[in-house]
């Protein structure tokens, strides 16, 4: 269900860190929360995004809610398919639901996220409190 | 990403096990823990739209009002006219205060002469029996009778068909606005041609431990007819598309009928009742700000409690906001001036510190061909 090779924040984000690209997206538990995604608002490329700050939206019909990203850096590439289609996050969120693409600043970064196992404990202690 | 967890000591109806057997996501809706979607808002709003939904509505509370003046205290606290009403028959209404603002809104049922049925919003029922118990200056008795029923609703162009391989009861003979007592699956049971999806539909009141069975009864029936458990989620977007009115949005305890464009549910030549007086006025002055409808233009969702702008003024705001599934546009009410107001006139919702551009329109967004 989660990709090992990901890491994942407590807002319920992921980033797959390649080199010094980072691929960013919301995890399958995020978009179970929100429902049937209908609009997504993503930041520009060139943008320069701070780890765990709010960089777009995301609605589904009921609710809205920010993104952060997992890490600092710089907007590279934007899922423009999600403008069109935003029900891809709900069908493939580990994969082509992905958000944006990021030249990663401090990739020292990533040693704060969770791992895919930590992650996965983190929903199971939020679903018993 | 913002996770909600629920909290614990929420109020819950008798069919609480059964939506968390059938996974439906839970949520707080005014104190009561709710199913809010099962298989997906769209999905269930498309399946009512096309098919048959069931919901749980039994956080909705119900008041009975017995005795020889149980008429003049409804009369009294209601702004429709419920002399009219025939046994059987039911229809909308405002309980009002002095001001004109709501109360709550809600449906009075005729039984009999001497006994009213009333079923009055969740988070209001116990305000709604306090303020109808201080106005009772009547031979009439007020009931508070919530925990007696398990209010069920049946709603889609397929209800029909569905509810009837349960009942002997002629469904086809209710007339809309009309309800029977009959039976569901054995269970006595008030069969009302009733619902706040403006699709044809039935509400049925059964007694509480016969809840969960009838509700997966119901749910065996529709499965022909392509049946889906539906939550509070789905009940939004098809009220709204049907410009239904929802309290404590397009409503409020300072918000009047006139201004909620529900004139039709205030007859004035009825004799007295409370909030007759500011209605008067208001009407010999005219509204200056009423509930309008609007679609978005601009790529965004207008959502509740967002700003209007009509002539790049701050001038109102949005009382209820959504995508529409079955139209797939951005729709919603909002309340403006009456010279902003008017079909057809550019605005602009703010959101996210943008405004974004929509434009008034008229009212219903859906109507279902009779």
């Amino acid at each position: 269900m989660y990709p090992k090779e990901y890491r994942y924040t407590k807002k319920h984000e992921w980033i797959l860190v390649d080199g010094d690209t980072g691929l960013v997206g919301i995890t399958d538990h995020a978009q179970e929360q929100l429902g049937d995604v209908v609009y997504v608002e993503l930041p520009k490329i060139g943008a320069k995004l701070q780890a765990m700050q709010s960089f777009g939206t995301i609605e589904s019909v009921k609710a809205v809610s920010d993104l952060y990203s997992p890490m600092s850096g710089e907007v590279t590439e934007i899922n423009d398919a999600l403008v069109d289609a935003p029900e891809t996050l709900n069908k493939s969120p580990h994969t082509e639901g992905w958000l944006v693409r990021l030249k990663l600043s401090d990739k020292s970064e990533s040693e704060k996220l969770l791992s895919a196992d930590e992650y996965q404990q983190f929903l199971a202690s939020e679903s018993e409190s | 990403m913002e996770s909600v967890t629920p909290a614990a000591s929420l109020e819950k109806t008798p069919l609480n096990a059964a939506h968390r057997k059938l996974g439906a996501r839970m949520v707080d809706f005014g104190g009561w823990d709710m199913p809010v979607e099962y298989s997906g808002i769209i999905a269930e709003h498309l399946a009512v739209r096309r098919g048959v939904g069931v919901f749980d509505v039994s956080h909705m509370g119900e008041i009975e009002i017995r005795g020889p003046q149980a008429l003049a205290l409804v009369e009294s606290v209601t702004s429709n006219a419920a002399a009219s009403l025939k046994d059987g028959q039911a229809h909308y209404s405002g309980l009002l205060y002095p001001n004109g603002g709501f109360v709550d809104d809600i449906l009075v049922h005729r039984i009999a002469a001497n006994h009213y049925f009333l079923c009055v919003n969740a988070g209001n029922q116990r305000k709604d029996h306090e303020w109808i118990v201080s106005q009772n200056h009547f031979d009439a008795e007020v009931e508070y009778a919530s925990e007696k029923y398990v209010q069920i609703a049946i709603q889609g162009p397929r209800g029909l068909a569905t509810l009837s391989r349960l009942t002997r009861t002629d469904l086809a003979s209710i007339r809309y606005y009309w309800f029977r007592r009959g039976e569901v699956s054995g269970a006595p049971a008030i069969i009302a041609r009733t619902g706040y999806t403006g699709e044809d539909g039935f509400e049925i009141y059964v007694p509480p431990e016969e809840g969960e069975r009838i509700w997966n009864a119901v749910l065996e029936a529709g499965k022909d007819d392509g049946i889906l458990p539906c939550g509070l989620g789905a009940r939004n977007t098809l009220r709204l598309e049907s410009a239904m009115a929802l309290y404590g949005h397009e409503i409020s305890e300072s918000i009047t009928p006139y201004e909620a464009n529900l004139g039709w549910i205030v007859k004035l030549d009825k004799g007295d009742f409370v909030g007759r007086d500011a209605l008067v006025q208001q009407k010999k002055e005219g509204v200056k700000r009423r509930i309008a409808g609007f679609e978005m233009r601009g790529r965004g969702i207008g959502r509740d409690g967002y700003r209007v702008f009509a002539g790049g003024e701050d001038r109102g705001w949005v009382t209820s906001g959504s995508p529409s599934p079955l139209l797939q546009k951005n729709i919603g009410l909002c309340m403006l001036p009456v010279a902003d107001a008017a079909e057809g006139r550019p605005v602009e919702i703010l959101i996210r510190e943008r405004r974004v551009e929509a434009e008034t329109v008229p009212t219903p967004f859906y109507q279902r061909k009779k």
